[in-house]
């Protein structure tokens, strides 16, 4: 008889939270919510972690907007998509159920890929903030970014490694099934052969921690440079290994490795390290200084942060990218998804990391410069190399 | 000697990574000889002690870290078995390998909340982290030490089957699991120690696995954890010389595979190599009677 | 309560559960968790259900369900992504080789088929082993099947290890209902028909079920293939509500998480296994999202709770159950409105053998 009573409690117990649940989301009083969806573990977790902490401090910065006459509340709604294509769009599904306003996120292309039918679906807008891989954006009219995309960043850095190195063959090491990786390596691969170069080209498989066999097969290759386009997981361990196999040749990457977790394996080896990056600290003082400021004061921030005060660029493309999504609330003049989506084409907006435009055909920025940055691994930080546009 | 110069790391890498499986494959090994259990939290339990380490050695120096670090994984292992698979010893096979399978996600969903999510760099060791030369190849030392470190260990453990008390109690669970139990061996604390061994060996191979490739997530023992597996079965399940030999085979090989460009296929081919060995030959190299495996 | 009694009461529970979707649908904002929720839970339904077919009916410890899934999924969106599209989606492969499509219908059944011609040629030699050592074999081909699917030689078919997508999904909860439900259907038929007791029998002793005349091979190589075919028909659906699929999504974590669904509900209960998966999803997806979120009662912060504890208070829900509760929530008893009735006037389980009522999806 106990029993009995016990699984009726327990049926009668996961009905009212199923009530309660369904309530909880129902009440809403003058609070726009933006939603965040950004990697806070797996391979991408510590670049989305710094993203997200950008978004934070521009919300800390400006907790209410103004549209149509009224007063707002920003509540920030952030969802761990995990990075992963699978866990992804159920965390999107968590946004568009909540009733957000729009989208920021996500750092790493393939999960935001992987969500763009989700938002779509759901009539709502999203705004890439460091995804660079043309795929998220091509071909739909609800996806934007604020960042340059991988065709130009490939050829930046292609053009990068023939002026400074002047590499004749360049080895090619991308991570399977990442779509960030396999593409800024693709475009590279075509930059870099149509300027008379060679590559060699090979893929890691997920879950994969020796790359002693791939740096050894890059100096049998006798590549000048080795370009690894990949998350900052596999980068550590990457360094980690080339340093300890004395690899002479210069590592170049792009925006992901624009992160503290890269200083710190650097500091103290014998590597060169050149990434491609969207903001180079020092840019903007004011900003660098709040930033700081935040970071320091709150020790989760800082945890978030990687342990330390370094900006991360994605950090300040975070900040960017929520001043120009509330840009679009007040240009849309109402919170409602399809008036902001509207609305987002035509916002410009000047931020730290330089003017923020979309086009009109796929609602990317336009942009024509990226920062090269070389790791100092003496003092374990980014310095300045210069602004390295394409021929 | 240019040849061999430039295939000299491929080779390097493939022993060193091998001795990591060696020791892992020892704890499958002996837990499925006497329990017939794939512990599929083995590797795990591994990637649980590299954690421990990280955390330890941001507080204590590494030598009172690394002591620390192995009675802890010992305690673990320990606790596993006594909490998850002990209470299912009656229950049929299915049971307790689900059991493993749910400790092996509880493990890495513990290691995800703790880290965070995050991939942990795992501190340098002093002396054994070092940069050194063989034969032209630049390398850590912890390359060259892992073969001779599993090999003396390899050897210790051997001797201390054939030759002690507790060692025959073991031989002896393993042969006959029932008839054993009526000669009067405690088979609670055999299996105990069987775990405990295993342990130790996977907190030394996460030691010397960890000092090479220095990053740490919830899931790194998974893989490592499948192909010491793969190697227990492929050296004959039971046999320790085999597992170790498996797993010298299986981690030159991967190495050598990734050195001709198919890396695609470098974790594909360690199961292809065990399907291979399940349908042709059973028993593995060293296997020594047939089972009801097939 | 008749048999015929208890067909009619059935099959107006099932058109009294797809009118209530058909009206939730209605009157609730699409957008609404609990969509989600049931569509994701309908589509682990069925593949927990076709697992819980060599598992629990047959006893042939499988764990390449993922691997399967993955085929259904991969056939699915070969054949169906527009040509059009296909220049987008192949964008490093000129396009791709595969330049027709097939009609949606067609593409689930093709994806079912696929899987189980791989199952088929798979289970030839792997039928053979037993057990712990079946199940390390299954796993591994489903790892060399992702490996394969990964492979840029490949990438005209596969797209290499890029994601697949435009390809076409559904937006109403109720064709996975219908879909799942039809399949379980089908499964249930085969339980109750004399392969499924000869399945069962294998399951309960190979050596005897031998000796009265099963063919073991040819049984176990039915269950194994059809299983598949369910597994590709649910990786379909799948990629249909994600929108996307790539191969690294497959792996073996999957296929631990449909077991430990397949425990949940009862290793040799169709209604276990479906009520479970529900269960699992709502839980996952939904009511134990606020384990993973900071926390204030007032100025309390309440401890513990970050991102990631949800999942730990899963694997140790989990850990229970299998410690404790090895039964799981239905053992190998089915769901039926005998059973309900029973429960409600107090009568004994002794008194009345109960058999199992049809699919309750």
């Amino acid at each position: 008889m106990k029993k009995k009573a016990l699984s009726v409690l327990m049926t009668a117990a996961i009905a009212a939270a199923t009530v309660v649940g369904t309530a909880a989301s129902a009440f809403a009083a003058d609070t726009v919510k933006i939603g965040v969806y950004e990697p806070a573990s797996g391979d991408n977790g510590a670049g989305g972690k710094q993203e997200t902490l950008g978004i934070q401090y521009a919300n800390s910065l400006t907790p209410t907007v103004e549209i149509d006459g009224t007063e707002y509340n920003v509540e920030l709604d952030i969802v761990d998509n995990e990075s992963s294509t699978d866990k992804g769009p159920s965390a999107a599904s968590t946004l568009v159920s909540d009733g957000v306003s729009i989208v920021l996120g996500s750092y790493g292309s393939g999960v935001s890929i992987a969500a763009s039918d989700i938002f779509k679906d759901g009539g709502v807008p999203a705004m890439g903030v460091t995804c660079t891989n043309p795929q998220v954006t091509q071909g739909n009219t609800h996806y934007f970014r604020i960042c340059f995309l991988d065709p130009f960043q490939g050829t930046v850095l292609a053009n990068f490694a023939q002026d400074n190195f002047e590499a004749k063959k360049a080895y090619i090491l991308t991570k399977l099934g990442d779509d960030y990786s396999a593409g800024l390596g693709h475009y590279f691969k075509k930059a870099f052969e149509e300027l008379g170069g060679e590559v060699v080209e090979e893929t890691f498989p997920d879950g994969n921690s020796d790359f002693t066999s791939y740096i050894t097969s890059a100096k049998n290759a006798e590549a000048d440079v080795f370009f690894a386009p990949v998350s900052t997981e596999a980068a550590a361990l990457i360094i980690e290994q080339a340093a300890a196999q004395g690899m002479e040749m210069p590592l170049l990457a792009g925006d992901t490795w624009d992160s503290n977790v890269i200083l710190n394996a650097a500091k103290g080896k014998d590597v060169q390290i050149y990434v491609t990056t969207f903001y180079q600290e020092g840019g903007n003082p004011e900003f660098d200084e709040g930033m700081k400021e935040y970071v320091n004061s709150d020790s989760t921030a800082k945890a978030n942060n990687g342990g330390d005060d370094t900006i991360a660029a994605v950090s300040a493309m975070g900040f960017d990218a929520y001043y120009v999504a509330l840009e679009a609330l007040k240009a849309a003049g109402s919170p409602d998804p399809a008036k902001v989506n509207e609305a987002l084409w035509d916002v410009t907006y000047e931020g730290v990391c330089g003017k923020v435009e979309f086009d009109d055909e796929n609602g990317d920025a336009i942009r024509d410069t990226a920062y090269v940055k070389t790791a100092n691994t003496e003092t374990g930080a980014w310095d300045f190399v210069g602004e390295q546009g394409v021929k | 000697m240019e040849w061999f110069s430039r295939n000299l790391p491929y080779l390097l890498a493939g022993i060193s990574v091998g001795g990591q499986y060696a020791l892992i494959a020892i704890g499958y090994t002996m837990v499925y000889g006497i329990l017939r259990l794939i512990n599929f939290a083995h590797g795990d339990i591994f990637m649980v002690a590299g954690l421990i380490m990280v955390y330890l050695s941001a507080s204590l120096p590494v030598y009172v870290a690394i002591p620390i670090v192995l009675v802890a994984t010992v305690v673990i292992g320990f606790l596993v078995e006594r909490v998850a698979y002990k209470p299912l010893r009656q229950a049929p096979r299915m049971s307790i390998m689900i059991s493993a399978i749910g400790v092996s996600y509880l493990l890495q969903n513990l290691a995800l909340y703790i880290t965070g999510g995050l991939a942990q760099q795992y501190p340098s060791i002093p002396w054994i982290s070092d940069t050194i030369q063989v034969f032209g190849a630049t390398t850590k030392r912890v390359t060259v030490i892992t073969p001779v470190l599993t090999i003396v260990l390899v050897i210790a453990l051997v001797i201390l089957i054939k030759h002690t008390k507790i060692g025959m109690a073991m031989r002896a669970a393993s042969k006959d699991f029932e008839t054993s139990q009526l000669m009067g061996i405690k088979i609670n604390s055999v299996i105990s120690m069987t775990f405990i061994i295993g342990s130790f060996l996977a907190a030394v191979a996460s030691l010397l696995y960890f000092s090479n490739y220095t990053g740490v997530v919830p899931t790194s023992g998974a893989m490592p954890g499948l192909k010491a597996f793969v190697a227990a079965v492929f050296g004959g399940i039971g046999s320790i010389p085999g597992a170790v030999i498996g797993a010298f085979i299986i981690g030159i090989c991967e190495n050598i595979i990734k050195g001709m460009g198919l890396t695609t296929f470098s974790d594909a081919f360690t199961f292809a190599l065990l399907i291979v060995i399940l349908i042709a030959k059973p028993t593995g190299l060293f296997g020594e009677k047939a089972t009801d495996k097939v | 309560m008749s048999k015929k009694k208890e067909t009619i009461i059935n099959v107006a529970l099932i058109a009294g559960l797809l009118l209530v979707l058909y009206i939730m649908e209605h009157v609730m904002a699409p957008t609404a968790m609990i969509f989600t929720v049931l569509k994701k839970g309908a589509i682990y339904a069925l593949v927990a259900v076709s697992m819980n077919l060599l598992n629990g009916f047959t006893g042939l410890f499988s764990l390449g369900q993922a691997g399967f899934m993955l085929l259904g999924a991969y056939t699915y969106g070969i054949l169906t992504i527009p040509v059009e599209q296909r220049i987008n989606v192949y964008q490093y492969f000129d396009g791709g080789i595969v330049q027709f499509t097939v009609p949606v219908a067609a593409a689930l059944v093709a994806a079912g088929i696929v899987a189980a011609i791989f199952a088929y040629l798979i289970g030839l030699p792997v039928l053979r082993l037993k057990s712990d050592y079946l199940a390390i074999a299954t796993l591994g081909f489903a790892e060399i099947i992702r490996a394969v699917f990964q492979w840029d030689k490949l990438g005209p078919l596969t797209n290499g290890s890029n994601l697949l997508r435009s390809y076409p999904t559904f937006k109403s909860v109720i064709f996975p209902f219908v879909v799942s439900g039809i399949c379980i259907a089908i499964i249930v038929m085969l339980i109750n028909s004399t392969y499924g007791r000869a399945f069962k029998a294998i399951r309960d002793d190979e050596v005897a079920a031998e000796a009265m005349g099963i063919n073991l091979a040819h049984h176990k190589r039915i269950a194994f293939t059809v299983s598949s075919f369910f597994a590709g028909i649910s990786g379909a659906l799948l990629a249909m509500y994600q929108t996307t699929i790539q191969a690294s999504m497959f792996k073996s974590a999957m296929t631990y998480e449909i077991l430990l669904i397949v425990v949940i509900g009862g290793i040799g209960s169709v209604t276990g296994s479906c009520i479970s998966s529900f269960l699992f999803i709502t839980c996952s997806e939904w009511l134990l999202r606020f384990l993973d979120n900071d926390t204030y009662i007032g100025d309390f912060h309440v401890p513990l709770l970050r991102s990631g504890f949800r999942k730990v208070v899963f694997s140790i829900i989990i850990m229970i159950i299998v410690l404790f509760f090895r039964q799981g929530i239905m053992g190998t008893r089915e769901f039926s409105v005998q059973r309900i009735c029973d429960f409600f006037t107090g009568k004994s389980r002794k008194k009345k053998a109960v058999k199992g009522g049809g699919s309750n999806e």
